[in-house]
């Protein structure tokens, strides 16, 4: 599927114009074994709690989402209607897979899950996100995370 | 996505990332990427199949231990519903009338019908399923239904909650009408449910909410308030449609 080659006209065409930054290098942190590693999860689906608001139309706007949420409470608010929302829509691990870092992390894959995910709204500037990331990387270093698994939507 | 990992490891933390538009990540060289052939809306590839998630989540996982980057890794699979031999998937939503509402009325008439008609199988779904992702509007079902027809009407209608203005209004109130008819869908008895592009297909393609939505974006595109008129022109129809 996504290649943009192979992707319906109108959409290729829109995620060909987004505004993308090229970086000059790219930064390499590293960590122990990953059956030592602290996980979270960062989304970029525009997820939130129930009782959370939904996101806005401000770019930098952020949620924190508690590791012990239930699959009930979490809903989905990204402004985007181009991409398939009915997979979420039976399945939250679909879009935020955190049933199966559980697994993952009682099977000894990986260390442990940390106790707060995050979420933003992607397709949107990315000079936007500097501000969010770099709060999100101060609560996740207070919260001994050290991987972040990136999933978009 | 990529450019949020690239920023987090110059905050010394490590990340990988699911890349689902390969070119972005080309072009972004974010330090760990796993390239997936899913859909937009899938990054882990398939709803209930714990399995194949775990495979993803695996793959991706395990280049947090690469020594050094950038990485750029393709997962080698599809996801297990994209095959072209799937049997046909039916909707166990009855079928609209065949021929589009011509006028206003008749369109309010057929969308009320048809979502009067639906909302039994999404309420028995919920009952059954005890999850459901409608709620970003912070309507009810019925407000829902009330609100959104009267876009049709010559005057724009009051923001149904003191506070939200009309556009986002509009917006949320369109998502949850489709998260309602999505999950009424995927309700029915049948062996497998229905891949993005059948349900895609079946409600811009088979439903009066659709052509409700697309007759609130006709009207509203280039309305007077930038916002409505951005939310209305580009933020109710999908561009697959």
């Amino acid at each position: 599927m996504a290649r943009l080659e192979q992707l319906p006209g109108a959409i290729a065409k829109l995620l060909s114009s987004a505004p993308l930054p090229q970086f000059a290098s790219t930064p390499f942190a590293i960590g122990p074994p990953l059956d030592g590693r602290r996980v979270a999860i960062l989304s970029t689906a525009g997820l939130h709690r129930r009782d959370d608001p939904p996101f806005s139309m401000d770019p930098t706007d952020m949620r924190v989402i508690p590791g012990d949420v239930a699959a009930v409470d979490l809903l989905m608010s990204h402004g985007s209607a181009h991409f398939d929302r009915s997979g979420f829509q039976q399945d939250w691990n679909l879009v935020f897979p955190i049933d199966r870092l559980r697994e993952l992390a009682a099977a000894g894959v990986i260390g442990s899950l940390a106790d707060f995910h995050y979420s933003l709204v992607g397709g949107v500037d990315p000079a936007a996100l500097e501000g969010p990331a770099a709060l999100i990387a101060s609560r996740l270093a207070a919260d001994a995370v050290d991987a972040v698994l990136l999933v978009p939507v | 996505m990529g450019v949020l990992g690239h920023w987090l490891e110059a905050a010394g933390i490590p990340t990988v990332g699911i890349s689902l538009i390969r070119e972005h990540s080309e072009r972004i060289r974010p330090p760990r990427a796993l390239w997936v052939p899913f859909d937009l809306g899938r990054p882990l590839g398939a709803p209930r199949d714990a399995a194949f998630q775990t495979r993803v989540l695996r793959a991706a996982l395990r280049l947090l231990e690469a020594p050094s980057g950038p990485v750029l890794e393709d997962f080698p699979d599809d996801a297990p519903d994209a095959g072209d031999e799937l049997e046909g998937w039916a909707c166990p939503i009855p079928r609209a009338a065949a021929a589009a509402p011509s006028t206003a009325a008749d369109l309010e008439r057929g969308f009320r019908d048809e979502f009067a008609r639906l909302r039994p199988v999404y309420d028995d779904r919920v009952a059954q399923g005890g999850r459901t992702t409608v709620g970003i509007s912070g309507l009810s079902l019925d407000e829902i239904g009330d609100f959104l027809p009267r876009f049709l009407d010559d005057a724009l209608p009051p923001s149904p909650r003191d506070g939200l203005g009309l556009p986002l209004a509009l917006k949320r109130a369109a998502e949850d009408l489709r998260a309602v008819y999505g999950e009424a869908a995927v309700a029915g008895p049948e062996a497998r449910p229905p891949t993005a592009e059948e349900l895609s297909q079946w409600f811009w393609g088979e439903t009066r909410a659709a052509d409700l939505l697309r007759a609130i974006r006709d009207r509203l595109s280039a309305n007077a308030d930038p916002e409505l008129a951005l939310v209305a022109g580009r933020m109710l129809i999908s561009a697959r449609r």
